[in-house]
């Protein structure tokens, strides 16, 4: 008993020298994101990384601890690591699912840490002290605005669909909304489940299965890839054009160089993960207010505007 | 022993249900989707499925072996993705010095089948010399090589330079007299694995150390070496179903062969092979194969159920596949 009693007492002891010491002369933000394990997460992972190396340089009071986890329950592992082992002063957080990761950031909030939620909100409100949003229903609606312009007298297309989630749904909900009363039928639906291979699998069916399709809503640039070798295969020539999204560098090439079968792509930055942690920062070692609401909008890549967007060095 | 008496006896007969339950099951899912659509028996239809099952079914060959020689390996989706990156990236390095041409499309290809016997032989090392569960040693390869692959492409996607891709892209797409590549291969694989499994000693073997390891040692069959043999082969199988997959999309990333060691292995347990081993049919494999590759085609094929819904519809072929057989083998 007395054992047991001297460890705990050594133990909060410890805690406590550190969070003191934490607080002492340095900051420790900590940064909790979803591992490397498609495209999109790979950039953001490229650029939390690379975010995290510039603002330690520039403000050496500042310590970063990043964590990067392969599914939901890691991810609370790690957060609760990063309280326990480094009282950090502020989370800088990517949910992998919102209602499994809302519990844990809670009580991280309750405990009077700065908490920063990225892309996918918590399912309760009023947690996050600031919310860095992709505009996902945002993101469906611009995809939809650019066919309808494109193809004034309609057309007929396909459309491939992410895995099967809330970010799915409200993309597709958005897309379908804008499109209505346009002339555009959607013809057929599948899941490419944003991979490469699942979609040029689809792809390939669907062009066996309809004659005509005027244009594709492939929905994301991994899955317009594979729909591209597809079509490429077939050798068919209905086909107009195929509108990806997310902003992949390669895509992004094909825009500014004026590719016909990529005439646009909408944009979902992986890199609003370094808005949120770089807002942090200047909110930890400034006056600045930086609390509330900042949603990044998805925007349209056009051959015009595609050198902004372009960026060599990331790996997606 | 048991299973060539019954196959003997059957033949004479009628064929028992463990033979002809996957090939009804194949027969229905045919009639299902030429009822469903007028393109589902088109050449062009055809040649797509065949050549996507082309992966899967080479690596679900060598699976068959090491599963009737009671063993299992799980890293083949990872290692297929490690493989697949790795070639690009020797592909890619060695462009600037040998140029687009054929040497450096057999320089990707030693790369891939090299790679995949060290890779096949590691996992048979660990699990026969050194002694470790096949389960075990097979789950640590798998994150081993799926990490390696994301590391690899810095968490992003590797991709074969444009110019070698125009250049290497044929192997997927094209083929002899209107058969694609991937096919060919793909039945060179299954006659030669037949053959082996069937006629030669290497498969009896197999299926000696799959029902009774201590016999098999006792009956002079080198267990290890037979062993080892089996993953080394799955490991080649695993080579040579990527040289057939890069040129397809000519890139890897993480997501590249995801969950194809559980498509390998249900198809070899659909085909009629025994999980815990002992016996085994390479031409069941190659059925098994083709009714999974085909579940995903109808249901893309048709608008009958929700897309939601495949992996439910599949879940129930596959065990429906299964089910055909035990019954039969209950009654005869």
């Amino acid at each position: 008993m007395s054992y047991m009693k001297t460890t705990l007492l050594g133990c909060t002891m410890l805690a406590l020298s550190g969070a003191a010491w934490a607080q002492d002369d340095t900051t420790v933000i900590g940064v909790s994101i979803p591992a490397a394990t498609h495209g999109w997460a790979g950039g953001m992972n490229f650029h939390a990384q690379e975010t995290i190396e510039r603002l330690e340089e520039t403000y050496p009071q500042l310590d970063f601890v990043l964590a990067a986890a392969s599914d939901a329950g890691a991810q609370v592992n790690d957060i609760e690591d990063m309280v326990a082992t480094r009282g950090i002063d502020a989370l800088v957080v990517l949910p992998f699912e919102s209602d499994p990761l809302t519990p844990p950031i809670q009580s991280v909030a309750e405990a009077g840490t700065w908490v920063t939620v990225v892309d996918r909100g918590l399912s309760v409100e009023g947690v996050e002290d600031l919310y860095v949003a992709g505009d996902n229903p945002g993101f469906g609606r611009v995809s939809g605005e650019y066919m309808v312009e494109k193809m004034p007298d309609g057309g007929d297309i396909v459309v491939l669909r992410g895995i099967p989630t809330t970010i799915d749904n409200e993309r597709v909900d958005g897309f379908e909304s804008a499109i209505e009363g346009s002339g555009i039928n959607i013809i057929d639906m599948e899941h490419g489940n944003w991979n490469r291979d699942d979609s040029f699998n689809v792809m390939q069916d669907f062009l066996q299965k309809h004659d005509q399709i005027d244009a594709v809503w492939a929905s994301d640039d991994d899955m317009a890839v594979g729909v591209l070798a597809a079509i490429e295969a077939a050798g068919r020539e209905d086909i107009q054009f195929v509108l990806g999204g997310a902003g992949m560098k390669e895509m992004v090439k094909r825009v500014m160089d004026g590719d016909e079968m990529i005439p646009a792509d909408v944009t979902y930055p992986p890199s609003m993960i370094a808005t949120a942690i770089e807002m942090t920062a200047v909110g930890m070692v400034s006056n600045a207010p930086v609390s509330g609401t900042f949603t990044i909008g998805s925007v349209l890549i056009t051959p015009e505007n595609a050198e902004q967007f372009y960026y060599p060095d990331s790996p997606f | 022993m048991t299973a060539e008496t019954t196959n003997t006896r059957a033949r004479r007969s009628l064929p028992s249900m463990s033979v002809l339950g996957p090939i009804v099951a194949l027969v229905v899912l045919v009639a299902i989707g030429a009822m469903m659509n007028s393109n589902f028996l088109g050449a062009a239809n055809i040649t797509n499925v065949l050549a996507r099952s082309a992966f899967i079914g080479i690596i679900a060959v060598g699976m068959t072996f090491v599963i009737t020689a009671g063993g299992l390996d799980l890293s083949v989706g990872s290692m297929a993705a490690f493989i697949a990156g790795l070639m690009i990236l020797v592909m890619n390095a060695a462009l600037p010095s040998m140029g687009v041409g054929v040497p450096i499309i057999l320089l990707g290809m030693l790369v891939a089948v090299v790679a995949g016997i060290l890779a096949g032989l590691l996992n048979g090392f660990l699990i026969t010399t050194v002694g470790i569960e096949a389960f075990i040693v097979t789950l640590g390869t798998m994150g081993i090589y799926r990490s390696l692959v994301t590391w690899l492409a810095d968490g992003g996607t590797l991709s074969l330079d444009f110019g070698l891709r125009t250049f290497y892209r044929p192997v997927y797409f094209e083929g002899i007299l209107g058969i694609s590549w991937p096919i060919i291969v793909f039945a060179i694989v299954v006659i030669v694995g037949e053959l082996l499994m069937s006629r030669a000693r290497f498969g009896r073997h197999c299926a000696a150390i799959g029902s009774n390891e201590a016999v098999a040692h006792y009956s002079n069959v080198d267990v290890n070496r037979t062993r080892l043999l089996t993953y080394a082969m799955l490991g080649l199988l695993v080579g040579v179903a990527t040289i057939m997959y890069v040129p397809r999309l000519g890139s890897a990333s993480a997501s590249t062969g995801l969950l194809w060691e559980l498509e390998a292995i249900a198809a070899v347990i659909i085909g009629g092979t025994v999980l815990k081993g002992g016996f085994g049919r390479v031409w069941g494999t190659v059925i098994g194969v083709l009714i999974l590759s085909l579940i995903d085609n109808i249901l893309n094929l048709t608008d009958l159920v929700s897309p939601y819904l495949n992996g439910a519809i599949q879940g129930v072929i596959i065990i429906l596949a299964v089910i055909l057989q035990r019954e039969a083998k209950a009654k005869g």
